[in-house]
C-alpha cells in the first residue's frame, strides 16, 4: 500500500465533497439573490406564500442538522481513511484487536434519538400549522378537478369555470384573503404543485382533498401535474396568476359573463356546434355544454393552449385543432380532420371567445 | 484442510438445532398469513362501502355446519399424527381419512353456498364491493383447503399402498400444521365476514 | 453430522462433453451453482436495465428532446424501475447469499436444495415474462406492449379503463411469480440458519452476513406477501370485473397505495441489508480488526427489521392524509435512521484503530460510507413530512434512492465482487483494472446523482419525458446525462475485468485476504460438498483461532 494510495483515497474524499458542496453553493445561489419577485424558476427556496414559507424555514433547521451530521461523520471517516491506513514494513503485526465499548455506543444512541426528536417537534408543528390552518373570512374558494391531462377550476361561489390558468388575489397578512383549493380527480391520480406557493398535494378519485395559498407578491407562477397520471403527464403544467385584487375582481366578472355572440364568427359557431366539438367543450351561453375537456367561453384570456403545452396563438391553434399529436402525443384531444376553409372558420370563432 | 476441528469436549455435548421441516413451514405459514392479513383488511375497509346491492346482511347465512366439520379436522388430523408417532399406522389411515373427508365436505359446503348466491341473490365478484371482497377472501381461503386436500389425497392413496411407516410421523406432522392454519383462517375469516361483517 | 473423516477417493468421470457440462448447470440443486446463475442472470439485466437508464438520460438530456416518444419514454422508467429492484438487485443479493451462508456456517448447502433450484428458476421465469411484454401480443391502441404504469403501478391508472391491453398484465403476472420464487428463496435461508450451523456456532457466533441475511428473509416473507396479495387483487379487478382499486364502485385508489408500499418500503430494507452484510465482512478484514460492537449490530439490524414495517406512508406524505398520521409516519421513518447511523459509526469504529489496506473490495465499501451518509441524510430530510410535500415526487427523491441503490447498493455489491471472486473462480482480478472500475464509476455516479438533487430543488417532477426550457433544469439534466456515461465506463471495465480474471488471472489460492470465517478454508473454488469434515467452532471467527493459538477469540467474547 503506498502513499499515492493513501493520497488518492484522501483526494477522493475531498473531491467528493467539493463536487457536493458546488453544487450545493450553486443551488444556494440560484435560489437566494434575487429578490422574492416571481421568477421562471419554480425553485422551493424561493417561497412566496406562507405554507411555502413555513416549509423553507423547517427546511433551514433539517438541512442545517444534517449538514452537521454529515461534517462530523464525514470528518470522522476522512480521519480515519488516513490516519489508520497500513503503512509499509508494518504488515507483521495486527492491531490491537478491539471488539466494542459499550459507553460508546450509548453515547451514540443516545444523541441521534434526541436529534430525532427535536426534528420531530419542529415537524409536527409545521404539519399542523399548514393541514390545519383556519379560514379567514377573505377566503377565495376554488375546486380544482385534475383531468388527463389538464387542470379545470371552479370558483362556486364566484359563478366562474376556466381551464388550466388559476387566477387568485394576492394576500395581504394585514388582511389575509387566501385560497383555499378543494382537489378532487376525474379519472386518475395527479398532484397539484406549484413550488413556490405551496407543497404538493394529489389529486385522487374518490377522494376530497385540499390545500392552500396565500400569495404575497402578485405575478405569473409556475407549476405542473407531480404524480405519473399517464401518457402526458409531463404537459399537464400550471401557471398560477397572483393578481392584485383589483384586476383579481376584473378578472372574475369578465369570467362570469357568456361567451362574446360575434356575427362575423357565425360560421365557425356552426362547425364548433355540429361537428364533435361540443361534445367535449362547453361555451357558456351557447347549447355546447360539454364536460370532458376543457371550458373554452374564455380561451383567450388565457396565454397558453392544452395545459401549457403551446402558446395561444393562431398558428398553435389551428396546429392543436388539426393535428394534437404534433403538439401533445397521447392527449385525449381528437385529431378533427376539418377541411381547411372549416378549419379556418372554426378558427376565427375561437379567437372571438374572450 | 480442515483443521477447525477442535475436540468435542470443549463444545456443547448435544449439538441439537430445530427441525428444518418445522422451520421451514412456519416460515411458509408466516407468509401466507400476511397474505390473508391484507385480505382481510380489504374486506374491512370496506364493509358498509358498496354502492350497489345486495348487502351482506340480504344474503349471508353462517356456514355453521361447514365450521364444524373443518374444525373438528383439525381434531382429526392431530389424533392422527398422534397415532403415526405411537406406530399405530392403521389408525393413523382412518383419522387421516376422516380428515380429508371433514375438509372436502367444507369445500363441497363453500360450492353449495356460492352457488347459491350467485344463483338466487344475484351476488358476483364484479356485482359490488362486498361481492369483491368475499369472494376474494372466501376463495383464498378454499384455495388454501384445495391445497391442503390435494395433499391429504396425495398422503391417503400412500398410506393405501402401504408405503407410510412411522418414521414418517414428523412428515406428516410438518403437514399438520399447515392444516391447524388453514382452520386458523377460517375462524378469522369466519368472524370477520359473517359475525363482524352482516 | 459427526466430525468422522470421511474417506475419499479420486474418480475419474473423462472429459465431460459442453452439453453435459450445461445439464449439469440447468439441474444443479448445488447451492453455489445456483448462486452463480442468480448473479449472472442479475449482471444481465443490469445491463438491460442501464441500457434503459440511459436512453432515458439521452432523452432528457435537453429540453424538448425527440429521442423517443412520450409512450417510449414512459415504459422505459417502468421497465427500469422493476428490472432493477427485481432482476438485478434481489437476484444478485439472493445469489451471494445463497452461495455464501452455507459455507459461512459450516454447511454443505441450503436446507431445501431443490426449493433453491425451483425458486431460482421462477425468479427468472418471472423476469422473461415481463420482458416478454415487449413483443407479447397487441392490445388496443397498440398497447399490448411494455408495462408503462411506474414502478409501482398505482391505481386507478392500471385498471382497465386507463390501461387497456396486456401491458400491465405482464408487469402484475412476471411480479408475481417471481415473488413466489423470493419467499421460496426466504423460507429457505431461514430454515438454513436457523438449523443447520455447524457444532458450536451459536446465534451470537456466527457471521454477521449469516444474522443479516436472516433478517432480510424473515423481512421478505412479511413484505413480499402484501405485493403478491395486492397483485392478486388487481387481476381480480382487470380480468374478474372486481372492485378492489375500481374508484368508480366506491373503491379505493389509496388502498392499493398502502398496499403497495407496506410491500416497498421495507422490500429496500430487503435489499440494502444484504449490502451491510457485505461492508461488515469486508471492512474488519481490509482494518485487520474484528467488527465492532457486533451484539450491538444484530441488535440495530433486527431494529431496522422492526421499524421499518412501520414507516411505509412516508411514501404518501401527499395524498392528504391527516395531520395525525402524517406525524405518526414521520417519527417513525426519522426513528429508523437511529439504528441505521448506529451501523455507520459501528464500520467506522471497525476502521478505527486499524490497519486500513485500499484494495478494491475495500475501496468500494469506504465509498459506500461515505455514500450512504449522504443518502441516509437526505432520507432524514424527507422524513420531514411538509419538506417532502415540496421534495416528493420530484428529482430529488429519484437522487436520494438512487444515492441509496448505487451509492449504497452497488458499490457493496462491486466490493463483494472482488472480495468473493477469488474464492467462487480460484483466480484473482486485475487490482489496476479494479481501481479504474472504481474511479471512472465513482466520477460518474457522483456527476449523475449529486447534481440530481438540483432540479428537484427547482421544482423538476419525476416520471417527465420532457422538461420546458427556461425553468432553470437545463443545466443540471444536461450533467447529469454525462455521468452516465463514466458510469458505462467503469461498469465495461468491471466486465472486461471479471473477464480477464477467468482467461488470465493468477490463481488464488484459498484465502487470498489472510481472513477469518469458513468460507475461506475451503478450496477455490469450494468442492460440491464444501466441506470434508463438518467444522466445529469456537468463536464468530474460526479462522483467526487457528491463525492465532496463542490470542484465540474465544477468550475475549
Amino acid at each position: 500500500m503506498t502513499c499515492s494510495e493513501r493520497t488518492r483515497k484522501v483526494v477522493s474524499k475531498v473531491a467528493g465533497i467539493a463536487v457536493l458542496l458546488a453544487g450545493i453553493l450553486l443551488a444556494a445561489k440560484l435560489s437566494a439573490g434575487a429578490s422574492a419577485g416571481p421568477s421562471q424558476i419554480p425553485s422551493i427556496f424561493k417561497p412566496d406564500s406562507t405554507p411555502a414559507d413555513s416549509i423553507f424555514n423547517l427546511s433551514l433547521l433539517v438541512l442545517g442538522v444534517t449538514g452537521f451530521i454529515f461534517a462530523v461523520v464525514f470528518s470522522l471517516l476522512a480521519y480515519c481513511v488516513a490516519k489508520y491506513r497500513r503503512r509499509s514494513g508494518d504488515e507483521d503485526r495486527e492491531p490491537p484487536q478491539v471488539y466494542g465499548s459499550n459507553r460508546v455506543e450509548l453515547a451514540w444512541t443516545v444523541i441521534p434519538i434526541l436529534i430525532v426528536l427535536v426534528l420531530f417537534l419542529a415537524t409536527a408543528r409545521v404539519i399542523h400549522s399548514i393541514q390545519d390552518a383556519p379560514k379567514p373570512p377573505g377566503t377565495i374558494e376554488v375546486v380544482a378537478i385534475g383531468h388527463q391531462f389538464w387542470w379545470e377550476f371552479r370558483y362556486p361561489a364566484l359563478g366562474v369555470v376556466t381551464a388550466n390558468e388559476l387566477h387568485v388575489p394576492v394576500s395581504d397578512p394585514s388582511h389575509p384573503s387566501p385560497t383555499f383549493i378543494t382537489l378532487l380527480s376525474a379519472d386518475t391520480d395527479h398532484s397539484f404543485w406549484v413550488p413556490r406557493l405551496a407543497g404538493k398535494t394529489d389529486l385522487i378519485p374518490n377522494r376530497v382533498n385540499h390545500t392552500w395559498i396565500d400569495p404575497h407578491e402578485t405575478g405569473l407562477y409556475l407549476g405542473q401535474c407531480a404524480q405519473y397520471c399517464g401518457t402526458q403527464h409531463a404537459k399537464m403544467l400550471l401557471r398560477v396568476y397572483v393578481d392584485s385584487h383589483e384586476q383579481f375582481d376584473r378578472w372574475v366578472q369578465e369570467e362570469r359573463k357568456p361567451a362574446v355572440v360575434n356575427g362575423a364568427a357565425e360560421d365557425g359557431r356552426r362547425i364548433f356546434e355540429t361537428t364533435a366539438c361540443m361534445n367535449c367543450h362547453a361555451v357558456l351561453g351557447t347549447v355546447a355544454n360539454g364536460r370532458f375537456g376543457p371550458d373554452l367561453t374564455h380561451l383567450m384570456n388565457r396565454a397558453t393552449i392544452a395545459s401549457g403545452a403551446a402558446p395561444n396563438n393562431p398558428e398553435e391553434l389551428r396546429m392543436w385543432i388539426q393535428n394534437p399529436d404534433l403538439i401533445k402525443p397521447g392527449s385525449l384531444m381528437p385529431a378533427m380532420k376539418l377541411s381547411g376553409p372549416d378549419l379556418s372558420a372554426l378558427t376565427t370563432y375561437l379567437e372571438t371567445l374572450r | 484442510m480442515s483443521s477447525a476441528v477442535f475436540s468435542r469436549s470443549l463444545v456443547k455435548p448435544q449439538w441439537v438445532l430445530p427441525s428444518r421441516g418445522r422451520v421451514g413451514m412456519i416460515s411458509l405459514i408466516a407468509a401466507e398469513s400476511a397474505i390473508f392479513t391484507i385480505f382481510v383488511v380489504a374486506y374491512i375497509f370496506y364493509i358498509g362501502k358498496s354502492l350497489a346491492d345486495p348487502m351482506p346482511k340480504d344474503v349471508l347465512e353462517a356456514p355453521i355446519f361447514n365450521t364444524i366439520c373443518l374444525l373438528s379436522s383439525s381434531l382429526t388430523i392431530h389424533l392422527a399424527v398422534r397415532a403415526l408417532r405411537n406406530a399405530k399406522v392403521g389408525a393413523f389411515g382412518l383419522w387421516w381419512f376422516l380428515t380429508m373427508m371433514l375438509g372436502a365436505v367444507f369445500l363441497a359446503g363453500t360450492g353449495r353456498e356460492w352457488q347459491r348466491l350467485i344463483v338466487e341473490n344475484g351476488l358476483t365478484i364484479s356485482t359490488n364491493l362486498f361481492g369483491t371482497t368475499y369472494y376474494s377472501l372466501v376463495g383464498l381461503h378454499a384455495f388454501h383447503v384445495t391445497v391442503g386436500l390435494i395433499a391429504l389425497a396425495t398422503v391417503t392413496i400412500f398410506t393405501a399402498l402401504g408405503k407410510v411407516k412411522p418414521e414418517h410421523s414428523e412428515r406428516v406432522e410438518v403437514f399438520s400444521l399447515y392444516w391447524h392454519f388453514v382452520d386458523v383462517v377460517w375462524v378469522i375469516v369466519f368472524t370477520v365476514v359473517y359475525v363482524i361483517g352482516r | 453430522m459427526s466430525s468422522e473423516r470421511l474417506a475419499l477417493s479420486v474418480v475419474d468421470h473423462g472429459p465431460r462433453s459442453i452439453g453435459e457440462r450445461l445439464n449439469d448447470w440447468v439441474v444443479t440443486v448445488d447451492h453455489k451453482k445456483l448462486g452463480i446463475l442468480y448473479i449472472l442472470y442479475a449482471l444481465l439485466f443490469l445491463i438491460i436495465g442501464g441500457i434503459e437508464a440511459t436512453i432515458m438520460r439521452i432523452q432528457l438530456v435537453v429540453p424538448h428532446n425527440h429521442f423517443v416518444s412520450p409512450e417510449v419514454f414512459n415504459r422505459m422508467f417502468t421497465m427500469h424501475g422493476t428490472t432493477m429492484i427485481f432482476f438485478v438487485a434481489m437476484p444478485i443479493l439472493f445469489g451471494f447469499g445463497t452461495y455464501l451462508v452455507p459455507l459461512m456456517i459450516g454447511a454443505r448447502d441450503m436446507a431445501f436444495p431443490r426449493l433453491n433450484a425451483l425458486s431460482f428458476w421462477l425468479t427468472a421465469f418471472g423476469g422473461l415474462l415481463l420482458y416478454y411484454s415487449f413483443i407479447g401480443g397487441s392490445g388496443l391502441y397498440g398497447a399490448g406492449n411494455a408495462p408503462d404504469v411506474g414502478w409501482f403501478a398505482y391505481a386507478p391508472l392500471t385498471s382497465r379503463a386507463f390501461s387497456p391491453g396486456h401491458s400491465t398484465d405482464f408487469w402484475t403476472l412476471g411480479l408475481l411469480v417471481s415473488g413466489i420464487g423470493s419467499i421460496g428463496t426466504a423460507v429457505n435461508f431461514i430454515a438454513t440458519i436457523l438449523c443447520m450451523r455447524c457444532p458450536g456456532m451459536t446465534l451470537g457466533k456466527m457471521p454477521l452476513l449469516a444474522w443479516l441475511n436472516l433478517v432480510m428473509a424473515g423481512m421478505v416473507i412479511l413484505a413480499v406477501s402484501p405485493l403478491t396479495a395486492a397483485q392478486i387483487m388487481l387481476s381480480i379487478d382487470r380480468y374478474l370485473g372486481g372492485h378492489f382499486f375500481d374508484t368508480q364502485a366506491g373503491g379505493s385508489a389509496a388502498l392499493w397505495m398502502h398496499f403497495f408500499w407496506i410491500f416497498g418500503h421495507p422490500e429496500v430494507y430487503v435489499l440494502i441489508i444484504p449490502a451491510f452484510a457485505f461492508a461488515s465482512e469486508i471492512i474488519p478484514v481490509f482494518s485487520r480488526k474484528p467488527i465492532f460492537g457486533y451484539p450491538v449490530m444484530v441488535a440495530a439490524t433486527a431494529c431496522i427489521g422492526f421499524v421499518s414495517f412501520s414507516v411505509w406512508a412516508h411514501h404518501m406524505f401527499t395524498i392528504g392524509m391527516s395531520s395525525y398520521a402524517n406525524s405518526f409516519f414521520t417519527i417513525t421513518t426519522m426513528a429508523v435512521g437511529v439504528p441505521t447511523g448506529i451501523k455507520i459509526f459501528n464500520w467506522i469504529g471497525t476502521m478505527w484503530g486499524g490497519k486500513i489496506q485500499f484494495r478494491a473490495p475495500m475501496l468500494f465499501s469506504i465509498g459506500f460510507l461515505f455514500q450512504f451518509l449522504i443518502a441516509g441524510l437526505t432520507g432524514i430530510m424527507l422524513a420531514a413530512c411538509p419538506f417532502d410535500w415540496q421534495l416528493g415526487n420530484s428529482y430529488f427523491v429519484v437522487a436520494h434512492f438512487h444515492y441509496v441503490i448505487v451509492g449504497g447498493i452497488l458499490f457493496t455489491i462491486f466490493g463483494a465482487f472482488y472480495y468473493w471472486l477469488p474464492k467462487m473462480s480460484g483466480r484473482m482480478y486485475s487490482e489496476t483494472l479494479a481501481k479504474w472500475h472504481f474511479w471512472l464509476f465513482f466520477i460518474g455516479f457522483h456527476l449523475t446523482f449529486d447534481f440530481m438533487h438540483i432540479p428537484g430543488i427547482l421544482g423538476m417532477p419525476r416520471r417527465i419525458y420532457t422538461y420546458e426550457p427556461g425553468r432553470g433544469w437545463d443545466i443540471w439534466n444536461l450533467i447529469v446525462t454525462i455521468g452516465v456515461f463514466f458510469q458505462i465506463a467503469g461498469v465495461l471495465v468491471f466486465v472486461a475485468n471479471l473477464l480477464w480474471s477467468f482467461l488470465r488471472g493468477e490463481a488464488s489460492g484459498n484465502d487470498p485476504w489472510d481472513a477469518w470465517t469458513l468460507e475461506w478454508s475451503t478450496s477455490a473454488p469450494p468442492p460440491e460438498y464444501n466441506f470434508a469434515t463438518i467444522p466445529v467452532v469456537r468463536s464468530r471467527r474460526p479462522l483467526w483461532d487457528i491463525k492465532h493459538p496463542e490470542d484465540p477469540d474465544w477468550k475475549y467474547e
